[in-house]
């Protein structure tokens, strides 16, 4: 599924709906997830999951194709986590493990 | 940085700020975002938010675990897992480039 087929889907099931809307409301809600990331907050939707920001420290990189060792900085990785309905629902209502969860 | 939790109602009030539709609306169009795409997934399929990421369904064979409580050996059945990619848009965001 793309984005477009989102909001397609959005305005089939919302007949009142204008495609402009539609088109809007998705790129609000990932256009503030996305804000909320790059604030450095996390964003926790229950039952689907959690993304959140991880701190990835300076290392030694290589260029694959020289070989040659090369500094990369700090930097910040979005990370989502899925949430433990969601996990189930992929595993038709039964996970294999059971461990803890958050959202 | 802050460090703030977003949840539904803030995504809520930033449909219903952005795009002028009721509260009562707002809320259930965050909450069938959510749904398709949790739909499409159970499904199997991936899904591609562009300029965002994308959401892949990954299936995972059987593996050997151990329970690190009592070192037991236990198998992990196969299953599904998800995983998200971030689109370059979101790293360079996250990261405070512009893009």
């Amino acid at each position: 599924m793309t984005r477009s087929q989102l909001i397609a889907q959005l305005v089939h099931r919302n007949p009142h709906l204008l495609a402009r809307d539609a088109e809007r409301v998705v790129a609000t809600v990932f256009g503030s997830i996305s804000d909320a990331l790059a604030d450095g907050d996390r964003v926790e939707l229950r039952g689907f999951g959690a993304f959140s920001v991880k701190r990835r420290d300076a290392r030694q990189g290589r260029n694959p194709r020289t070989g040659e060792t090369v500094p990369v900085g700090v930097k910040n990785a979005p990370y989502f986590k899925t949430g433990k309905e969601l996990r189930d629902r992929l595993n038709d209502g039964h996970d294999g493990d059971d461990d803890d969860d958050d959202c | 940085m802050s460090r703030r939790t977003i949840t539904r109602a803030d995504l809520t009030e930033a449909v219903y700020q952005e795009v002028g539709l009721s509260r009562n609306e707002s809320a259930d169009l965050v909450e069938m975002v959510l749904e398709e795409i949790a739909d499409a997934l159970a499904a199997g399929d991936s899904v591609k938010i562009a300029s965002f990421g994308t959401f892949i369904v990954r299936q995972k064979g059987l593996r050997r675990g151990r329970n690190p409580k009592t070192g037991e050996e236990v198998p992990i059945l196969p299953r599904r897992v998800l995983s998200f990619r971030a689109s370059h848009i979101l790293k360079a965001h996250i990261n405070g480039e512009n893009s």
